[in-house]
């Protein structure tokens, strides 16, 4: 058996909903993710990821909904003979055991004979660079490598399914980074169809092949990481996923809004929308810079601050109707002219990249706190 | 006296009416004990080891010190088999449930060791409940004699120190991290075997905590071996008792005192020791 042949199952959430007592986790759920896909589970802390994430392992029942795995339902079938390979949050090795003995636990669980488990696990710890330490115990480790042995022993069962519970929440930044890189190659080369929870953005655009927007235990989207950045659904998801600025105005004509900031912004294409809808638009900080006052559609603005970030700065800038907006240049490009308490006027690069939410009723000032 | 002297004393100053209470309760009559326990005879006449010789050629007292150990060990072990299921119960119930455990298990500690004794007599006795309840049945011909049994002494003191192995087992397994038997399971493990590779191994030290515990409580309970164990049945305790205060043989009586605190200590420390080099990775409770 080579690597390449082990094939994850594919798996459907189908009308999946949960409750604790009166508390709803999770609401009419509808998900399919194919066989061999990496998916990231996004989402605002207390929105139900994790509870998705025991009802796919089989350690919670849904109140109600199914559960298939290759379009077989799966629901009364108990966890321990689900064949799901599950990373905790805190990686959940076994304290007592070496990081050999908790790799081959689930081999041992299976009576495999011993020959088999050893083959197994050296291999298992050879690709997760982990072998010159099998005889220590997890705690004899340091964040990095106990993540790589949590990996290494849920992989080691050939499971059809694997689930991460905010794996790299433990590791500090630079270390994320390169374990997100080589836990994606890993999952990549088993193939294995993949579920990562995180409540990262970063994460979860830089990982996954597609990524599920979870909002108070309703999907509001499931896109690939592009898709989502460009054309999000919803104002929550535009200011969730990377950082957007929000501008209120209203719709003039079929194709344009009229900004509480002063001026009249032509779409390009139809705003979908009546005259007179009170509308929100998302800008992206990469498609809006400083430009000339005469220029049509020139939003005039009072510098704050300017806040250098390694390669790019952010400048902060705020709008005649009170809103901040973040804009992003490549730092050679920043002159000394910006200073804070001047005026200056900013220009949409590109207006075809403008996304258009009618402003909820109860204000835009919620959904940006939240996208924190 | 350096004024570092002087602050260090200080500090010491309110840990000395602990230390006076150690030093006139354990260190005084301790070293009066080692003192008694070297007189040749019960006229303290001579300084020797012979009590020391006596008790160590002599078979009789041998097997009482054997059997007074084994008692506390099969007493202990008794209490660890009921404690596990008890625990696991605990556990997995609601608040309500697990406030009723708790009373019960505590109930014992809330009466005199002396009526919970006399309660194992009414209940064991020639005429005591489990007699009357199987003879009226008609299971039993002719009751039976559970009273002043090993069995019936090993079943009351199981029952008396049950809350000391109980609530130190309970307390582990509340620490124990679901995730872990979480992710045993999500790797195929059956109930069985989680309990027996994790379960298990990571809450032994409270187990162990609780096993010496009862050991020595079950090894030195006087009352209890007394009433329920009648004359009949020997052992260190009343052994020490009938030396000192029936035969008046107070250097003996020393010396047996002595040898059954050192066994007994020593096979607390033994297997403290043992645990900790076997249980490995585990936080000690
Ligand atoms: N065992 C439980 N009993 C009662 N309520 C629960 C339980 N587990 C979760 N909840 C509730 O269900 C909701 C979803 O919880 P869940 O743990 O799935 O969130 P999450 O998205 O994983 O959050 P986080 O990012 O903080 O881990 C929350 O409101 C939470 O309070
Ligand atoms: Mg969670």
């Amino acid at each position: 058996m080579t690597l390449s042949d082990v094939r994850g199952h594919s798996l459907d959430l189908k009308g999946i909903g949960h409750a604790f007592g009166t508390t709803v986790a999770l609401d009419e759920i509808e998900l399919a993710v194919a066989a061999g896909e990496l998916i990231a589970l996004l989402g605002p802390s207390g929105c139900g990821k994790t509870t998705m994430l025991q009802i796919i392992a089989g350690f919670l029942r849904p109140s109600k909904g199914e559960v298939r795995f290759d379009g077989a339902r799966v629901e009364h079938i108990p966890a321990n003979r689900r064949r799901i390979g599950m990373v905790f949050q805190n990686y959940a090795l076994f304290p007592h055991l070496s990081v050999f003995e908790n790799v081959a636990y689930g081999l041992r669980a299976r009576k495999r004979p011993n020959a088999e488990v050893a083959a197994k696990v050296e291999q298992m710890l050879g690709l997760a660079q982990m072998a010159q330490f099998a005889r220590r115990l997890p705690g004899e480790l340091s964040g990095g490598q106990q993540q790589r042995v949590a990996l290494a022993r849920a992989l080691a069962i050939d499971p059809g399914l694997v689930l991460l519970d905010e794996p790299f929440s433990a590791l500090d930044k630079n270390l994320r980074l390169d374990m997100q890189i080589e836990i994606k190659s890993l999952l990549k080369t088993f193939g294995v169809t993949s579920i990562i929870v995180t409540h990262d953005q970063e994460e979860a655009l830089s990982m996954a092949d597609r990524i599920v927007v979870l909002n108070k235990g309703r999907i509001e989207q499931i896109d690939s990481p592009d898709a989502l950045y460009d054309r999000p659904a919803s104002l929550f998801i535009s200011s969730f996923i990377g950082h957007t600025n929000l501008l209120r105005g209203a719709v003039t004509e079929t194709d344009r809004v009229l900004l509480d900031a002063g001026p009249e912004i032509n779409l390009g294409r139809s705003a979908q929308r009546r005259r007179g809808t009170a509308v929100t638009i998302s800008v992206r900080p990469e498609n809006i810079a400083f430009g000339a006052a005469d220029r049509p559609g020139a939003i005039p603005v009072t510098i704050r601050a300017t806040v250098p970030l390694g390669a790019v700065s952010v400048t902060e800038v705020l709008t005649t109707s009170g809103e901040a907006v973040k804009i992003s240049q490549a730092r050679a490009a920043t002159t000394t002219k910006a200073r804070a308490g001047e005026t200056a006027w900013l220009a949409i690069t590109d207006t075809s990249r403008i996304s258009i939410f009618s402003t909820p009723a109860d204000g835009v000032q919620d959904h940006q706190q939240r996208s924190v | 006296m350096s004024p570092a002297d002087t602050t260090a004393s200080r500090q010491l100053l309110p840990a000395l009416p602990l230390a006076a209470l150690f030093f006139a309760a354990f260190v005084l009559p301790l070293t009066a004990l080692v003192l008694v326990s070297l007189f040749r005879d019960p006229q303290f006449s001579d300084l020797s080891l012979v009590q020391y010789v006596r008790f160590l050629s002599d078979p009789f007292s041998l097997k009482v010190l054997s059997d007074t150990l084994w008692l506390g060990a099969e007493v202990a072990l008794a209490t660890l088999v009921l404690a596990y299921p008890l625990a696991l119960v605990y556990v997995a119930s609601g608040q309500f449930m697990r406030t009723l455990i708790t009373f019960l298990i505590m109930l014992p500690l809330l009466t005199s060791t002396v009526v919970r004794t006399f309660a194992w007599i009414v209940i064991l006795g020639r005429d005591g409940i489990v007699n009357s309840a199987m003879l009226s049945l008609g299971f039993w011909q002719a009751p039976a004699r559970l009273l002043y049994t090993w069995e019936g002494m090993v079943l009351a003191l199981t029952q008396i120190q049950l809350p000391l192995m109980a609530l130190p087992v309970i307390n582990s397994l509340l620490r124990l991290d679901g995730n872990l038997t979480r992710a045993a399971e999500g790797l195929g493990a059956s109930r069985a075997r989680i309990f027996i590779t994790i379960v298990l191994p990571l809450t032994l030290p409270g187990a162990i905590a609780g096993w010496l515990l009862v050991f020595a409580a079950a090894a030195t309970a006087f009352i209890t071996q007394t009433l329920v164990g009648g004359g009949r049945i020997i052992l260190m305790p009343s052994y020490i008792y009938q030396q000192a205060v029936g035969v008046q043989d107070w250097p003996f009586a020393a010396a047996l005192s002595l040898i059954f605190t050192l066994a007994v200590t020593g096979i607390v420390f033994a297997v403290g020791a043992l645990s900790r080099r076997f249980v490995r990775g585990v936080d000690a409770a």
